[in-house]
Parts: C-alpha cells; structure tokens; sequence
C-alpha cells in the first residue's frame, strides 16, 4: 500500500510553439462558432469563409513549422528534428507535419464542395464547419500524440464531432439511423482500445509511448499473457475506426445513410489520422511485439481485400460501392503496415495520402451529379453521363482508374509500392491474394466506366426534352479538374511524394 | 490486502456484461448506451487498480479524463437517440434496419 505524498513541484512553462497550429485552429473554431451566432442565414457564406480563411492560416502555421519558410529547399536538411513538449506527451515529427497538412488540404477541398450541397439541402448551417474544425482539430491531436491519453481524447473530439456532422441531418431517418449505429459501434471501439491501453498501462508502468517501447525493447514480449491481450483488444479497437473486416459493418450503413458531403469528408481526412494512430500505437509502442501484430493485421488485410472487393460487385448504390471499396483499401493500407520494415510503412503512408486524394474527388462528383430532391446515388444515375458533362465524366473515369490501379494513374504506383513492401519481407500469399483481388474489383470500377461512356443516359428534362445539365460554381469545377489531373500527376511522377514519405518515416520512427 | 488479479476479474466480467449486452439486446436503444458507459466504468476500474498497485498517477488521471468523455459522449448519444425516435417514432434496435443491401 502506497501513499501519494504531495510533492512540491516546480512548475515549468511548456514549449507552446510545437503546437501553435492547433492551439491557432481551436482559437480559430471559438471565433468561427461565436461570428456564426451574429449572423442571419443570408449571410451564412461569411461564416464559410472564415472556416476556410481559419483552415489556411493553420496550414501555413504548419508549413511554417517545417523550419524556414522558403519549405522546398529546406524541407530535405533542417526539419529533420523532432521536437517535443508539454511533459513529452506531444511530438511534432516530420510525419506529423506532413499528415497534418495533407489532413488541412483535404478538408478545405471537401468544404469547397460541399458548400452547394448544403445550401440547396438547407444544411447550409455554421455548425457543420465548426463541427469540421473540431473533428480536423482532433485529427491534428491524434496525428502528433506521443501517450495514449493524448490519443484516446484525439480520437474521441474527432469520433464525437463525426456522429454529429452524419445526424446533421434532423429530419432525416436514414441519416439518424446511420448516426445511431456509427454512434454505437464507435463508442464499442473506444471502449475496446480502452481497454487494450490499460492492460497494456498495467504490464510497462507507462502511459508513454517512448516509455511503452523500451520497455518492450528490454523484456521478453512474445510470452506476456496480459501484453498480448492488451495488444488484441487495441487491434479490434484500431479495426473498427480503420473500418476492415470482420469490423466493417458500420462502413457501408453510416457511408450511405449520412449527407454525401458529410460521407465524403468521413472516407477521407480521418483515414489519415487512424494510420497515423496505427503507426503511433503498433510501430512506436508495440514495434517489438511485431510478430504478434503481423499475423492478425495479415488476416485482417486478407478478410478486407476478399469481402469488399466482392461485396462490392452487387451494391446498385454508388456510396454503397465506395464504401465497400473502401474496405478493400484500408487492407491494402494494412499490407503496408504489416510488413513492419520502414519500406512499408512509407508505401502505406504513400497510399492512405493518396487515397485521401482519390476519394474525396470520387464523391465531389457523386455530389456534383446530385441536386436538391434527387441524391443521385445510384449506379444508374452514372449513365450516359460522358455525353451530359465530359470533362466531369472523364474526371470520374481517373478517380475509378486509380481506385481500380490502372497504370497511368496514382492507384497504380501506390497498390504496387505496398505489394513490393510484403514481398520484401516473404508473405508472398498476401501479395497474390491482393492481386487476384485486385482483379475482381477492376469489374465494378469498369462496371461504372461503361454505365458512364457507352449507355445511353435515361434522364431527360420533361419541359424542353433535353439532357439536364450538370452544373457547378466555378470554384467547384476548378478543385475538381485540379483533384483529377493531380491523380494523373502523381501517378506519371510518384517520386516526389513517395522520397517524402519515406523521409518523414525514416527520421519519425 | 487485496490481490490485484481480483480487481481485474471484477473489471473484465464487468467489460464482458457490457460487451454481452449490447449485443444480445435487440429491444431498446438506451440499454445500449447503458451497456457503453458499463465498459467505459470497468476500464476506469482497471485503470485505477493498476495505478494503485503500480503507484503511478497517470492512471488515474486518465480516468478523469475518460469520465469527462463518457459524459460528453453519452450527451451525444441521446441527443442522436431523440432526433431518431423523432424521426422513427421508436426506440426499438430491431426496428433500425432501413438502411441495408
């Protein structure tokens, strides 16, 4: 029996700077949320733009983190430190900088499109970008967590402000039952991973990851009955927020039932921030428990890439369909991970940026299709649409290539990057399942390319007996042509952010 | 003095109620977000014990911070719960099954 004696303690001011663009975004979200009371729904664009002007700032703050603003030259020598603060419980490293600007950039493109949605859907509302600064906020968080604490509240501002923007719409009982079944399954996952953190808490002494990490480093890991129960619990816990078979089953219902703007933001920014959660928990905590994480993350990237390639073939629902595909993506994601060699890990990075890319364009056309009283969710709403809108269909036609991983787009050098990762390490198995699998899926990527440029489309104004158009905000048009000639780019010149991404990891972990 | 392995079996039979609860319950909405603050208390009850007999602070301090959470979470749960029961004009989990395929 121990007693807490008090001790004096000197207090000392922590290191603000590391984290001045998450303390800038939240002081940012107040402001965003106090304006928005003021002002009437006429005005509702002011509060858009400040959510947007508050998004930019954070990601010059974060550029500006990269030490010495003219970034391109200095990117590769001086940012190579890794600077921590407050207790060491926060840590910004060059993988933390770049996922948070990749995280920034998407949520800015994903209000950029979203902005017409909901105002023809009277959703036009200031909450749903405060809401948004919130969830990136705990991105932010997530991303640079150094203890379990500190990622456990990340996750939790991110998840709560997600079951929020998926009810946003009130009067809508699909989007409430889709919220009600995130809601339930997600707070399952914290309470797994919770759990998981405090075997793991009760065998190394340490809530600190660096601390968890020597700690295995100097015992004998594989053996510990309460280490490997910890690490199950917290790889269900990661599974469920990551969305990979057998704890998928929310990914589909909450994808089709929540807003598609609100879908659209849920597939992108937030994937990003459980691979780094991934990445901080397994590899920084848990890295030498690798063989005990290997073989399950193997089955999970197996059972991922097999039912969301071939459930996918039967969805007549588009947001269906992605959301399956995007289960057979975080497999592909995994495959990176569990190949535990730095290689991997940076092909899973490479992948889930890009995949972040990829995704939200595939929707901002989802959303660019749809008008108010018509979702056009279905597959069906796809056809002829090269014939009403080509340059949208052809924007549509890259972003399925790259899901699908045809050659001259990005899909291609980051599916192959993280095969040559597992084959490097022997699990030639996974490589060929994930190709044969691959394979399957190309159908119903190929499925939508047909229904887009060889079948007629059925959809006809009635007043003047014309196709309807499909139109945008010239804002609108112009981040999506950027959205999909960026897949094109990165896919003939993947050097660039690749050499990045296995910088950031090399001088991270 | 109480062995440390009794508090962790209180708390993990308490975790398994929970987990059993929300998945065998197929009648009422909030029994779910009971069974979830059920599983958020047994992991507080796990931290504490280890904290204790490791005589370490920073278990505890989570706990306050994972109660703060649950608060926070629950607050959204119901409010999620009233705009469905809004909407459904029923609180039943098996009735929650319009969105499928």
């Amino acid at each position: 029996m121990q007693n807490f004696t008090l001790i004096p303690m000197q207090f000392a001011v922590p290191d603000f700077l590391p984290a001045l663009p998450e303390i800038y975004l939240l002081a940012g979200t107040c402001l965003v949320l106090l304006v928005d009371l003021f002002l009437k729904d006429s005005q509702r664009f002011i509060s858009y733009l400040l959510a947007q002007v508050v998004l930019i700032i954070t990601a010059l703050l974060v550029l500006a983190s990269f030490t010495g603003f003219p970034f391109f030259e200095s990117l590769q020598l001086s940012s190579a430190e890794k600077v921590t603060t407050f207790s060491e419980m926060f840590v910004l490293d060059p993988m933390a900088r770049i996922l948070k600007l990749t995280i920034i950039i998407i949520t800015i493109g994903v209000f950029v499109y979203s902005r017409d949605y909901l105002r023809s859907r009277d959703m036009y509302k200031g909450e749903y970008f405060t809401l948004g600064l919130f969830a990136v906020l705990g991105m932010m968080i997530m991303v640079s967590a150094q203890t379990m604490l500190l990622i456990y509240l990340g996750l939790e501002l991110l998840s709560l402000s997600m079951y929020a923007m998926v009810a946003f719409r009130r009067d809508d009982g699909r989007a409430s039952e889709a919220a009600m079944k995130y809601f339930v399954l997600g707070a399952i996952a914290s309470g797994m991973l919770l759990y998981g953190m405090s075997m793991i808490y009760g065998v190394s002494g340490s809530l600190h990851l660096e601390h968890i990490g020597r700690f295995m480093a100097s015992n004998q890991v594989m053996d510990n009955i309460g280490l490997l129960l910890g690490l199950s619990f917290i790889i269900v816990g990661l599974g469920f927020k990551l969305g990979v078979v057998p704890f998928h089953m929310w990914v589909p219902d909450v994808y089709d039932g929540a807003p598609t703007s609100v879908t659209m933001f849920l597939g992108a920014a937030p994937k990003i921030a459980a691979f780094a959660m991934i990445i901080r928990l397994l590899v920084e905590g848990l890295g030498d428990l690798v063989q005990g994480w290997q073989q399950i993350l193997a089955i999970l990237a197996a059972l991922s890439l097999l039912a969301g390639n071939i459930i996918a073939i039967a969805q007549t629902n588009i947001k269906r369909m992605l959301a399956y595909s995007t289960i057979s993506h975080m497999g592909f994601v995994l495959m990176g991970i569990l190949a535990g060699t730095q290689t991997g890990y940076s092909a899973s990075m490479f992948y889930i940026i890009t995949y972040a890319i990829i995704a939200t364009g595939g929707f901002a056309v989802v959303i660019l299709l749809s008008r108010k009283g018509h979702e056009a969710d279905q597959l069906s709403d796809l056809k002829g649409l090269s014939s009403r809108s080509p340059w949208s269909a052809f924007m549509m036609m890259l972003f399925l290539f790259s899901m699908a991983g045809v050659p001259p787009t990005v899909g291609f050098y980051a599916k192959l990057s993280v095969i040559q990762a597992v084959v490097n390490v022997n699990i030639i198995w996974l490589a060929v399942f994930s190709v044969v699998m691959s394979v399957i899926g190309a159908y119903y990527y190929l499925r939508a390319i047909k229904l887009m440029y060889f079948d007629k489309p059925d959809e006809f104004d009635a007043v003047n007996n014309s196709l309807i158009n499909v139109k945008s905000q010239w804002d609108f048009s112009l981040l999506l042509s950027i959205n999909g000639l960026s897949v094109i780019a990165l896919g003939i010149f993947p050097g660039a952010l690749m050499s990045l991404c296995v910088w950031a990891i090399s001088s991270s972990i | 003095m109480i062995p440390l392995s009794h508090f962790l079996i209180v708390s993990a039979l308490l975790f398994s109620i929970s987990v059993a609860g929300i998945f065998l319950n197929r009648k009422n909405m909030i029994i779910l977000l009971m069974c979830i603050e059920l599983m958020l208390l047994a992991v507080n009850l796990n931290f504490i014990a280890f904290s204790h007999y490791l005589g370490d602070v920073a278990g505890q301090v989570f706990v306050f911070f994972i109660l703060t959470v649950a608060a926070a979470e629950a607050a959204i749960g119901l409010a999620i719960l009233v705009t469905v029961f809004r909407n459904r004009r029923t609180i039943n989990v098996e009735e929650l099954d319009e969105i499928k395929g």
